[in-house]
């Protein structure tokens, strides 16, 4: 499958704006189609969008999981990452979610995206997605062994598929 | 008789071109008359000749629905709109006074005074998106200026000038100032010699001494020329004290501390460019104006929950909202312009190909907050009419409304409209949060009012609403490639429509193309079948 992140590979002038440090980024240009940008905004968002302009750019996102979670994940998942909406246009819940069971599953759809969430590279260091997984899996599960850098490395580097979506938003 | 004779008019021409070569050959030959531009619209389809009982289904009631639904019905065919919502329009969505907005999580009511209002969603039409003025023509939509570029607005950067908002003009005037210096003297050092003829670095000497308004030392610095642009210290004036004072430019450092290209740059796209319109009262008049002609066809609080198709027509089963009854609508044909986002959801037979294509499709997320205030202190105390002040904070501007300049009494200030990280970050809040937020944020442009002069405010975050879970389809270069054929392709009786099967994504216009694409590909293979 042609992966969606892979527009950002080695594309020049990614600058690094969220605090990835040199050797990360190194690391980061190293995996397989996968590049983080610090723009606060999806990159390439299609032809011609209406948007606001000049994005935000001082709006900065902490490297702490749960400050992620709140001031990025919450947006849809909600403040008690139990999602919401009626059946037919569910937002997935993230508290007492089985399939986050698998460390590797919420990594996946945070560096691809499913369905309509979209990825996060663009927004989000490699730093705080492992953050932002390890507190998902922890506070609002029962999850406790953390998700690390390494770890966004070896699924970013193995490049696996989109988990199936037939039961998107349940 | 004399008429006779004459040579024929531009517009005799461009009908005789149309008549003999057809929609293509009459849109080149406007495009080379300097008429068409790039939106692909060439006028409304002409579908004609439906055969007598022929039906269509059509799933959603926003732009794309009801604009097939009114071409469709034109056509001859019998025509239902389902859509979810207490109301017709999508994201042509327009609130007023005594509104409620529902979002996930959230109640609000809307405060605002008679005639003010917020578009959430679509607020601007570039003059290139035909098919929207189009379908505003004919439905009788009041158009009025959009204010787009405004030189008096104000640009807001943390880490530039100690956090003080500056005059776009200033910044934009500053940067052709200090750009034509450095190149002036890279010119004169010989630097370019290689690249430029001599003839050619004499010509671009004269272009940055007068674009820049350089001086006769080919330098930016202080002047009344530059001061004719960028404004005054005393500004002109009668009398003892007529003579303007010149103000001081920024330095080449502060300047670019500004980042003043960047707006610059936006200003510089095509769907960003003037002239630009609104429909007057609001975005919401057009799904209104369509609603006037097809509302008799909209099947209002109606929740699809299965789609099937076979050799002979179309099923949707739906449920009522309202009485909770359940049924079932059948068509020969439909046209489903039902959101990705949902539409991935949904139990509809359609090929592996396509529903892969729908899962393919994330939508960004977006949040609007319009703030109500007392008077309008940024046209008494700044001179500001309309247009946008920028900044790097989660709120990414404020916008001025183009409409009711001068009026006393309040007026709905645009608070707040990020994309990205800025958007999640206001979205996640309470809808109070919000508020709170973008008064804080906002506050740097117009310190001493913007809290004093606030009444209400109201918000609405994309990913929140329960009808479509985010603002609108993100498609990359990939996607396309792998997916966006599979998407738009008629599938035996269904076709899908909307801003996300068109490349003028989150656009009106995009929605509309789509759709008359949709019909037209629906309407041969009806007559074919």
């Amino acid at each position: 499958m042609i992966s969606r992140i892979s527009r950002n590979f080695l594309k020049p002038g990614n600058k690094n704006e969220n605090g990835m440090g040199k050797k990360t980024r190194i690391a980061a240009l190293a995996l397989a189609g996968i590049t983080f940008a610090g723009a606060a905004t999806l990159s390439s968002p299609g032809f011609a969008q209406d948007r606001p302009g000049p994005g935000a750019e001082a709006v900065q996102v902490s490297d702490e999981g749960k400050e992620v979670y709140e001031t990025i994940c919450q947006a849809c998942h909600m403040a008690d990452a139990k999602g919401g909406g009626e059946s037919g246009a569910m937002i997935p819940a993230l508290a007492g979610n089985k399939n986050l069971a698998d460390k590797d599953y919420p990594t996946i759809i945070l560096l691809k995206g499913r369905g309509g969430m979209p990825w996060f590279t663009d927004i989000l260091t490699k730093q705080q997605i492992a953050s932002v997984i390890t507190y998902v899996r922890g506070h609002f599960n029962d999850y406790h062994d953390p998700v690390t850098v390494a770890d966004i490395d070896r699924v970013g580097s193995a490049n696996p598929p989109v988990p199936e979506c037939n039961t998107c938003g349940h | 008789m004399i008429e006779n004779f004459s040579a024929p008019t531009r517009r005799d021409l461009l009908s005789l071109i149309g008549k003999v070569g057809g929609g293509a050959a009459l849109y080149q030959a406007m495009t080379a008359l300097g008429h068409a531009t790039e939106s692909q619209f060439t006028g409304p389809p002409k579908l004609t000749g439906a055969r007598p009982g022929a039906s269509v289904l059509v799933l959603g009631g926003g732009l794309a629905g009801m604009s097939a639904a009114y071409e469709l019905t034109k056509a001859g065919y019998k025509v239902q709109v389902l859509e979810f919502q207490g109301r017709a329009g999508g994201r042509n969505y327009t609130l007023h006074g005594g509104d409620t907005v529902t979002e996930i999580g959230s109640t609000q009511k809307v405060g605002f005074a008679p005639g003010n209002y917020l578009n959430p969603g679509p607020w601007r039409i570039p003059y290139h998106h035909r098919t929207v003025l189009h379908y505003c023509k004919q439905l009788g939509v009041e158009l009025e200026p959009f204010s787009q570029i405004n030189h008096n607005a104000l640009v807001h950067h943390k880490n530039a000038f100690g956090g003080k908002p500056q005059h776009f003009r200033d910044m934009m005037v500053d940067f052709k100032g200090h750009v034509s210096e450095l190149l002036g003297k890279a010119l004169n050092a010989g630097a370019l010699d290689q690249q430029v003829t001599a003839e050619d670095k004499e010509k671009l000497l004269e272009a940055m001494r007068e674009w820049g308004v350089l001086d006769k030392n080919m330098t930016y610095s202080k002047s009344m020329a530059v001061a004719d642009q960028r404004g005054y210290e005393r500004a002109p004036g009668g009398g003892v004290n007529g003579a303007p004072i010149p103000n001081d430019p920024a330095s080449l450092s502060d300047m670019l501390s500004g980042k003043v290209w960047q707006q610059m740059g936006f200003y510089a796209e095509y769907v960003m460019q003037t002239t630009m319109f609104q429909p007057k009262g609001g975005m919401d008049q057009i799904g209104k104006a369509f609603f006037k002609h097809v509302g008799k066809l909209v099947r209002l609080n109606t929740k699809v929950t299965k789609v099937t198709q076979d050799d002979k027509g179309v099923t949707a089963t739906w449920q009522d909202a309202v009485t909770g009854a359940v049924g079932e609508s059948k068509a020969d044909f439909m046209v489903c312009t039902i959101p990705a986002t949902v539409l991935n959801q949904l139990d509809i037979q359609l090929s592996p190909e396509k529903k892969a294509a729908i899962r393919a499709l994330p939508y960004g997320n977006s949040v609007k907050i319009g703030l109500e205030m007392k008077r309008r202190f940024w046209e008494t105390d700044y001179a500001i009419y309309g247009g946008h002040s920028f900044t790097d904070q989660a709120i990414s501007l404020i916008s001025y409304p183009s409409a009711g300049f001068f009026k006393e009494g309040p007026a709905v200030l645009l608070g707040a409209y990020p994309f990205g990280a800025g958007a999640y970050q206001l979205a996640g809040m309470t809808p109070e949060k919000r508020i709170e937020a973008a008064l804080a944020q906002g506050s740097v442009f117009h310190p001493a009012e913007y809290r004093a002069e606030f009444l209400s405010g109201a918000s609405v975050a994309w990913s929140r609403m329960p009808w479509i879970l985010g603002c609108c389809a993100t498609w990359t270069e990939e996607s396309r490639a792998a997916h966006y054929q599979n998407l738009v392709s008629m599938e035996n009786r269904i076709v899908l429509a909307g801003e996300h099967c068109s490349y003028y994504g989150c656009w009106q216009e995009g929605a509309l193309l789509s759709s008359l694409d949709a019909v037209t590909r629906l309407h041969q293979r009806a007559l074919a079948a």
